[in-house]
């Protein structure tokens, strides 16, 4: 990496940011207000009616998956919105002429999401404490899963923008295939206590491993194993950082 | 010295199987002021968009200064300034920030690309825009935008894809005498354009490319020998009443003040004007059919437009 490199690299970062910063509105705001309204319905309303998990009362339970799903959103939309905006304007050419390596493009755009990802977690997080007293058990974890879960969702986002041939293009993955995923990876119940079949079914479900090691971070309460959970993160981050990488070579989306 | 650009062998077919360059072949001096012409859909972008690297090369070769653009794209990048012909502006960043963004791209540091902004803007007359977004600039403010942006790195090659449709008379002549300045400090220009006047007033060098094949290469100064006749339109002061024959020129009468005249290409208009004294004819006003480049390009591309333009 030259310091060519580094002034290039840095000004990804600094546009991806101010991006998402000029229009707080629509990429801050949404997931504080959603945390705002499980809370009070979850915490308030109903989750006395369901009891406790384990010994965690159910909104305790539940809270930290609350926060990695705008993680994953954020992460995801913030890329696939940047990069297919861009494509689409055709900005992207800024980019594609001027010396910049591959990896820094995808890693630039990457860092983006994960920005975003940071802030409106920890923005979501300051929600939380304000309503529960939760105690994180393991910081340095939780910033650890925080960050290679938003990076392994920005470069899916990323992907998705090359492929995507429209603005609604860029809804259908995170409708059809992250929602489903997210919701039935274990946010709102235990695994465990699934019938076997489901049980099983949820071992293909990436995102159940997301959140089972993000409420471990955050509640200490082991229930899948920790290494293969992280393993298999990094091994879907490895596969989709190299077919990201493998776009750009060979132009998919961006050259003709 | 190394030629600016070598194109050896050059094809293109796109995805959808269309064949848009067909075996080219082109060099283009350093320090040229070199105009690329064609008609509509001849390949003229798709040539700019490979050396730019935003086409894929289908066969061939390129080379800027020197260098296999294939090989050694970032030298080739690093050497280049693009103006494409479709506006590829951000539209919702100031265009300032734009400029330090691609100053940043190329490793420039913002204080640097701050102050040839500011250079440039000015040259350019766009300085007191600096903080509106595309969006709030006119047609030919944003051609401005994207000649500085094209600049911010100090390319030895300029690369202008028809820097100057839409752009109005006034801001062409300044846009021209631009060009000029900086081709005269030693800028290798490449100039797309339409407006054949424009080519014929700035360039030294030209190709035309006709349906992905390059039919002329050469300097400006022959296309005026290559030409066998030429032809003018006569304004009489009177009316003409007679028909007209002259020795060793063919006249048609426009109507009854207009006559137009063709000749050989060795005679000049101090010729045709004494003919028609001799006939009594006092002549208001004579001017080039078309010119000279026009005649050629009319020639060469032939064009009554075609399906594929
Ligand atoms: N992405 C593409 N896919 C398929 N065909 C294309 C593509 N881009 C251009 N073409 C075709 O290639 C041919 C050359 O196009 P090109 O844009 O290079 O022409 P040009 O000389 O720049 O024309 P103009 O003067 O109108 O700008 C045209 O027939 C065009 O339809
Ligand atoms: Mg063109």
């Amino acid at each position: 990496m030259t310091a060519d490199h580094i002034v290039a690299f840095k000004t990804i970062i600094r546009k991806e940011f101010l991006r998402f910063a000029r229009i707080w509105i629509q990429t801050i705001l949404p997931s504080v207000i959603t945390m705002f309204l499980y809370i009070t319905i979850f915490g308030n309303f109903i989750g006395d009616k369901i009891g406790s998990i384990k010994e965690f009362s159910y909104i305790e339970y539940i809270i930290p998956g609350l926060i990695i799903i705008p993680i994953i959103t954020n992460s995801y939309m913030n890329v696939v919105g940047s990069f297919y905006s861009g494509r689409f304007q055709k900005s992207t050419e800024e980019l594609l002429v001027s010396p910049v390596p591959n990896w820094i493009i995808l890693v630039g755009y990457v860092s983006g999401g994960v920005l975003r990802a940071l802030i409106v977690g920890f923005a979501v997080y300051v929600v939380t404490i304000f309503f529960i007293d939760i105690p994180i058990h393991n910081i340095p974890f939780v910033l650890f899963i925080t960050v290679l879960t938003a990076f392994l969702f920005s470069i899916a986002g990323f992907i998705n923008a090359a492929y995507a041939k429209s603005f609604d293009d860029i809804n259908i993955v995170p409708t059809f295939v992250l929602n489903p995923l997210t919701y039935l990876g274990g946010t709102f119940y235990s695994i465990e206590s699934l019938p076997q079949i489901w049980q099983d079914v949820s071992l293909f479900n990436p995102i159940a491993y997301i959140v089972s090691v993000f409420r471990y971070g955050f509640l200490g309460l082991e229930e899948t194993s920790i290494y293969v959970s992280l393993t298999i993160i990094i091994v879907f981050i490895i596969i989709l950082f190299k077919i990201g990488l493998i776009m750009l070579e060979k132009g998919i989306g961006i050259k003709n | 010295m190394k030629n600016a650009l070598e194109i050896i062998n050059l094809n293109k077919t796109y995805r959808n199987g269309f064949e848009a360059l067909k075996n080219i072949n082109l060099e283009i001096e350093s320090g040229d002021f070199f105009a690329f012409l064609g008609p509509n859909g001849a390949g003229k972008s798709t040539v700019i968009g490979i050396i730019s690297s935003l086409v894929t090369i289908s066969s061939g070769t390129v080379k800027v200064l020197g260098e296999d653009i294939t090989d050694n794209p970032d030298w080739a990048k690093k050497n280049i300034g693009i103006v494409p012909q479709e506006y590829n502006l951000n539209q919702f960043i100031p265009i300032e920030e734009t400029m330090l963004n691609v100053g940043g791209y190329f490793g420039i540091t913002r204080e640097v690309a701050h102050s040839r902004t500011y250079e440039l803007f000015n040259q350019l007359g766009i300085w007191e825009k600096k903080d509106l977004t595309p969006r709030e600039l006119s047609g030919g403010m944003k051609r401005r935008l994207m000649i500085a942006r094209a600049l911010i790195h100090k390319p030895n090659i300029l690369i202008l894809d028809e820097p100057t449709a839409g752009v109005d008379t006034e801001l062409r002549l300044t846009m021209w005498d631009f060009f000029q300045e900086i081709n005269k400090k030693g800028v290798t220009i490449i100039l797309t354009t339409h407006y054949l006047e424009e080519a014929e007033r700035l360039c030294k060098n030209l190709a035309i490319i006709h349906k992905g094949e390059i039919i002329q290469n050469s300097s400006m100064t022959d296309i005026y020998n290559m030409k066998k006749n030429k032809t003018y339109l006569v304004k009489s002061s009177d009316r003409i009443t007679s028909d007209i024959k002259l020795d060793s020129f063919n006249v048609n009468m426009l109507d009854e003040y207009t006559i137009e005249i063709t000749c050989e290409n060795r005679f000049n208009i101090s010729d045709i004007i004494n003919e028609l004294n001799k006939k009594s004819i006092s002549v208001l006003n004579i001017i080039n059919k078309r010119n000279q480049l026009e005649e050629l390009f009319m020639e060469l591309t032939n064009t009554g437009v075609s399906n594929d333009s």
